[in-house]
Formats: C-alpha cells, sequence, structure tokens
C-alpha cells in the first residue's frame, strides 16, 4: 500500500490543522473502527492529551447498526496538534451521541472533524461541543451531517459553542448539512463569544479573585457536556483533566 | 470605618463625581438620596472598583487602608459589600457554589480556615431563613429566573453569609413590593444595625427608610453631597422634592 500524499490546505478537513506538525507523524496510523452490532449499544471515550509539542491523529470510522446506540466522550486538550475525527454511518431507528470539549491555550491546534451519515430511514443524532481557547490557540469544530436519498425522519442537531480567553486566540465552528430526504429535522448552532464581564465583577464583588471566578465560570460552560458518562471512574478521570487544563489556562 | 475625601471620577472620559466627601463611623446607617444622574450608582460602582469608574481625585479610606489601592476582590475580603440594584445572572453557576467560592475566597485572603460543606450549608440555610427565602432557590443559578424581588431577597442573603463590616446597598428597595420591603428592610437590621457595622443606603425613596431607619441623610446633586442631616431630612425631601430642597 502506497502512502497517502500529506494533506493541504486546500483540503477542508485540513484548512485549520497544523500541517508542520502532522508531518512530523505522517502517516498517521490506520483509524479505529467500532462497529456497533444490531440492537447494542456501545459506549466509548477519548482523552487526548498528548505530550507538549506533540502530534495526535486519532480517526474513528464508526457503523451503527439498525436498533443500535453510540455513546462517544472525548476530552481533547493535549499536544502542539490534537485532532480528533469520526466518520459514522447510522443504520435505522439507530443513534449517534458524541459529547466533546476542547481547551486550548499556548500555540495549540485543536480539532474536532466530524462526518455522520444517517444512511437509512428513523435514525438520530447529537453532538455537542465546548471550546475554550486561550493565548494564541486555535480551536475547530468541522462537522458535516448528510441525510441520503430514502433515510426520512431522521433527527439530527449539532450544538457548537466556543469561548475565547484572549484576543489572540481562534475558534472554528463549521457546521454542514447535505440533505437528500425530504421529510428531516436538523438542528445546529455555533456561537463564540468571551466571558461575561458584568459576571466577573460581580463575582470580584463578593470576594473571588479572578483565577477562581473565571474557572467557576468556564467550569459551568463545559458541564454537562460529561454528565452522562456511564463509568464513574472513567466521568470522574475526563471532569479532572478537564479542570486541571481549565486551571492552567486561566 | 470609611473617609471619603474630595473624590472624583470619570466614566469614560467623563466626570460624575465632582468633589464628594462623606465620613460614616462603625454602627452608623447613612442614606444618600438624589435625582437620577446625581451619580449615586456612580459612587457605589467606584467605591467596589468596577472597571471603567477611573478615579481621578481625592480619597477613599476604610478600615484605615487605601481603599483604591486593592482589587475588587480585595475590597470585599476586607469588609465592603456592594448590593447591586441590579443583581447579575450567572447561568450555570448555583448559588450555593457561588457564595461558597466567595465565601472561602474572602477567607483565605484574611488567613482564615475554609468552611467545609457542611459548615457552609448550615450558615446558608440559617440566613437563607432569615429572608425568607427557600433553600431551593439557593440550588439554581445564581439570579437566573428570579423576579426583582426574588434577586433583592437573594443579595440579602448573601450579605448575611458574607457578614461584611460595610454594606453599600445601591437601590436594594427598587422592584419591590410592600410585603418584600418589609422582609429585606428587617433582614438589613438583622445583619448590619450593629456597633461594628455600618450601611450606606442609596435610595430614591424615602419609603425604605421607614423599614430602615437612617442615623444620618445626605442629598447627592451633580456629583457632591449638598445637605446633610439627620432622618427629617428624608421627608423633607420627599415631601418638597429634590429641587426644592437643593435649591434652599
Amino acid at each position: 500500500m502506497t502512502a497517502l500524499a500529506i494533506p493541504t490546505r486546500k483540503d477542508e478537513a485540513w484548512r485549520y490543522s497544523d500541517l508542520e506538525a502532522v508531518a512530523t507523524i505522517w502517516p498517521v496510523p490506520a483509524p479505529t473502527r467500532i462497529d456497533v452490532a444490531e440492537g447494542e449499544t456501545a459506549r466509548h471515550h477519548l482523552l487526548q492529551d498528548a505530550g507538549e509539542g506533540a502530534a495526535a491523529v486519532h480517526d474513528y470510522v464508526i457503523t451503527i447498526a439498525d436498533g443500535a446506540r453510540c455513546d462517544f466522550h472525548v476530552l481533547n486538550i493535549g499536544g502542539k496538534l490534537g485532532r480528533v475525527t469520526f466518520t459514522v454511518t447510522i443504520g435505522s431507528n439507530a443513534h449517534f451521541e458524541l459529547n466533546g470539549a476542547i481547551l486550548g491555550g499556548g500555540d495549540q491546534t485543536l480539532e474536532i472533524i466530524t462526518s455522520v451519515t444517517h444512511a437509512r430511514p428513523d435514525s438520530t443524532s447529537g453532538q455537542t461541543v465546548r471550546s475554550i481557547l486561550g493565548q494564541r490557540a486555535t480551536g475547530s469544530y468541522l462537522g458535516s451531517i448528510n441525510v441520503a436519498r430514502d433515510a426520512q425522519r431522521t433527527d439530527a442537531f449539532q450544538s457548537i459553542k466556543a469561548m475565547l480567553l484572549d484576543r489572540t486566540a481562534t475558534a472554528n465552528a463549521k457546521p454542514e448539512l447535505e440533505i437528500f430526504a425530504d421529510d428531516v429535522k436538523c438542528a445546529h448552532g455555533a456561537t463564540v463569544g468571551e466571558l461575561d464581564k458584568a459576571a466577573l465583577f460581580y463575582m470580584a464583588s463578593r470576594g473571588m479573585d479572578p483565577a477562581t471566578a473565571k474557572t467557576l465560570l468556564l467550569r459551568s460552560f463545559v458541564a454537562g457536556v460529561f454528565d452522562d458518562v456511564a463509568d464513574e471512574a472513567v466521568k470522574d478521570a475526563l471532569e479532572a483533566a478537564a479542570i486541571a487544563k481549565l486551571e492552567a489556562l486561566v | 470605618m470609611l473617609t471619603i475625601d474630595n473624590l472624583t471620577n470619570e466614566i469614560d472620559g467623563k466626570a460624575i463625581l465632582k468633589g464628594l466627601s462623606l465620613q460614616i463611623n462603625a454602627g452608623e446607617i447613612h442614606a444618600i438620596m438624589g435625582p437620577n444622574g446625581a451619580g449615586k450608582s456612580t459612587l457605589a460602582y467606584t467605591l467596589g472598583g468596577r472597571p471603567n469608574y477611573d478615579v481621578t481625585g481625592g480619597t477613599a479610606t476604610f478600615e484605615g487602608e487605601d481603599l483604591f489601592e486593592k482589587d475588587p476582590h480585595e475590597r470585599a475580603a476586607a469588609g465592603l459589600f456592594l448590593g447591586f440594584q441590579y443583581p447579575v445572572e450567572i447561568p450555570g453557576v448555583s448559588n450555593l457554589q457561588f457564595l461558597r467560592e466567595s465565601l472561602n475566597s474572602q477567607r483565605r485572603a484574611r488567613g482564615e480556615k475554609e468552611l467545609n460543606g457542611g459548615e457552609f450549608i448550615k450558615l446558608a440555610k440559617e440566613k437563607a431563613g432569615l429572608l425568607g427565602l427557600d433553600m431551593e432557590m439557593l440550588k439554581r443559578p445564581v439570579n437566573v429566573g428570579f423576579s426583582g424581588g426574588e434577586k433583592k431577597r437573594a443579595e440579602m442573603v448573601q450579605m448575611g453569609i458574607l457578614d461584611p463590616k460595610l454594606a453599600i446597598l445601591d437601590e436594594t428597595d427598587s422592584g419591590l413590593d410592600i410585603d418584600a420591603l418589609k422582609i429585606v428592610g428587617a433582614g438589613i437590621n438583622a445583619i448590619m444595625r450593629k456597633p461594628d457595622k455600618a450601611v450606606l443606603l442609596i435610595t430614591h425613596y424615602q419609603r425604605l427608610l421607614d423599614y430602615v431607619k437612617p442615623d444620618f441623610v445626605h442629598v447627592l446633586a451633580a456629583g457632591r453631597i449638598v445637605k446633610s442631616g439627620g432622618p427629617e431630612l428624608a421627608l423633607e425631601l420627599e415631601r418638597e422634592g429634590y429641587a426644592e430642597v437643593v435649591a434652599a
């Protein structure tokens, strides 16, 4: 097998990436395949916490059979480049749920890229991603939802919110819909904001030092992303890593 | 406790306070009244240290220290409490979490031991009870979905828990009906009417002063205190109007 060529910026899915960092690990490992059999429920998570200066690319190819469900939780916080991609195909009466957080500072480039295909009728998907970016970090969510011609009654949503701690940080949010059926519901929302200055002053007036106040607001911003992680140990690990990263960011 | 001397300030380059002086001693309750635009809220925010409220001259000494040398959170730890005319909503942060972080931040700054969960809940229950506020309300996000009256009562619960030396209450009576006014007034008395504490009430109307009796009343107009007196001054203002009293 010949190695694929290193991607360029012309490739939409790599447009905001750190191509120099990618070059250091090219070719990236083969994707991880997850096949969820008919009627089954699968739960997966990834804590992407590569070392400083490292590049990490995690590709997932997920197939969810009829009547099955896949829940994926991702916390993307480590490395010079941290890129997590999902290529998902959903069967009839099946569901895919992605809950993710991107927390970046320094010169980090952190990305979540999704391509979710509703291949058959009566399937649902939900994607919730919260990003907090400081200093010169770039956080990107590129998510396409593709609804096949006969995938009627598809119900899909994307909720993407980013918070910038510094004017030098960048958030990219690009939801994309490609719909070939006529009876579908696809909702998507994307916002980019900053910490509420009025709230910060209110908290200061009650005695909270700036770091405590910011951390509390940021925790509330990402709260909920890991609420429904079933395994308590995994949940604790993800939350602890998220809080440690937030405290380092403020 | 608080000495303000010839204070001037600017907001976005516009002069608001123009040489304001005021002395508040422990055990005293002062009321500042005045027409819209006189600088009442500006005084409160300037003492609290709100960004963009730039001090251009004069001094404020709080418990022997320069207030303006301190950041807003340091002023709170030193014992200053600012009651907001429009309390800020903070979605996603519960009142209990907000107050515990606030109180423990203050205690850390003063070198005191932090309260643990159980100790804090006990304190919160006691103070909420004083203001007739359900503990369930304190589990909800800060001020989100609260009515005007609930926000003001929640502010007084905050004051009770944080136990300041000096409370500057900016139009705490606005948006309150008579019943809520009574409860809030009783709360202020219970928490703050003590020999080692003081209150600065900022208000448009006499009615709050029926429940929280001031020792001194000041009239603020065009950025300065133009007249001071006892409680009778508030009644005179109510009767005659600001224009009359200020001109006299």
